[in-house]
């Protein structure tokens, strides 16, 4: 009697949940499906080659506005990296873009907390630039690059 | 807690409302570009469909078997080295769309979850297991090794910063 009201409980709260979850995810889902489609995806190699930091700062502002699938992060990074951009500038992006989210933030905040999820995002931007600048020294003290 | 459960489920229908509109008022102007991001979320909602089941049952087992005061222990302002392990970890294996693990982390987070154990686990998605092989394919291994290695110290990193910045308290008042 116990077990079945404990699963009844469970099975409740699970609906609930989901049930709030459930309308931030289909506008997350439509939100992005309109970003994509309105704003053009291909990002020329020509806005780079100001240097380390600016260059760093454009590409870590355009990852965290990206949406879509990683894999096109690696599509779009290995194009630039052959367009002559820097390792740094490529770097940022692809570490933004799978740990900044713009266009997530209102459902983060929704669900885990504003001041959290505002934080946390720009804890994120930072972090994607120091990182993208330690990968290229590291390589650079390999000789990797 | 129903109060913010309740305050939460309003936000999301509030949310999905202004997105509905968004659409309607691009469909005014850009009406091929609307029924095209239609399509599109059409067939990603095809894709995302068996992870909100495995979310839907994720969350049921959470429900049914973790108890706030386990995870207060484990994953809580007092979790240990086995916590900071298992956000990462966590974080790497998590698969699917970000927004739907939002959902899990929410109800660990109301059980008593770390911040910090919650941005890690956030910050651990970023090293994507599958995609390995098209990243060392693209920027070569020793690029994709050292990448890897930084991301992962920098999850815990980035959940102490987080932590520092919105304590506990804070983030639960929310």
């Amino acid at each position: 009697m116990q077990t079945e009201n404990r699963l009844t409980n469970s099975l409740y709260k699970t609906i609930n949940s989901f049930v709030n979850v459930l309308p931030i995810i289909i506008g997350m889902l439509l939100a992005t499906s309109l970003v994509i489609t309105v704003f053009p995806e291909q990002i020329s190699a020509g806005l780079f080659g100001n240097g380390d930091i600016l260059d760093a700062l454009l590409g870590v502002s355009i990852g965290s506005i990206a949406v879509g699938h990683p894999l096109a992060s690696y599509l779009l990074g290995g194009e630039l990296l052959r367009g002559g951009v820097g390792l740094v500038a490529v770097t940022a992006l692809l570490v933004s873009w799978v740990t900044v989210g713009i266009v997530q933030l209102p459902a983060e905040s929704l669900l885990l907390g504003g001041r959290f999820a505002i934080t946390r995002n720009v804890v994120c931007f930072f972090t994607a630039i120091i990182i993208a600048f330690m990968t290229a020294f590291t390589l650079q003290l390999l000789g990797m690059v | 807690m129903p109060e913010k459960r309740e305050r939460r489920g309003l936000g999301g229908w509030i949310f999905l409302a202004l997105v509905l509109l968004s659409y309607g008022l691009i469909g005014l102007f850009e009406p091929e570009a609307t029924t095209q991001a239609l399509t599109f979320f059409l067939h990603v909602m095809r894709q995302v469909l068996p992870v909100l089941g495995l979310v839907f049952i994720l969350l049921f087992i959470a429900n049914l078997l973790l108890e706030p005061k386990w995870i207060q222990r484990y994953l809580g302002t007092g979790a240990g080295p086995k916590g900071w392990v298992a956000a990462v970890i966590g974080g790497i294996l998590s698969i699917g769309p970000i927004y739907v693990w939002y959902a899990i982390l929410s109800e660990l987070q109301s059980k008593g979850m770390r911040t910090a154990l919650i941005a890690t686990f956030l910050y651990g998605r970023a090293v994507k297991l599958p995609l390995l092989p098209l990243m060392i394919h693209y920027f070569g291994i020793a690029y994709t090794l050292v990448l890897c290695m930084y991301l992962v110290l920098f999850a815990g990193i980035n959940g102490i910063l987080v932590e520092k910045l919105v304590p506990q308290k804070d983030n639960e008042q929310i």
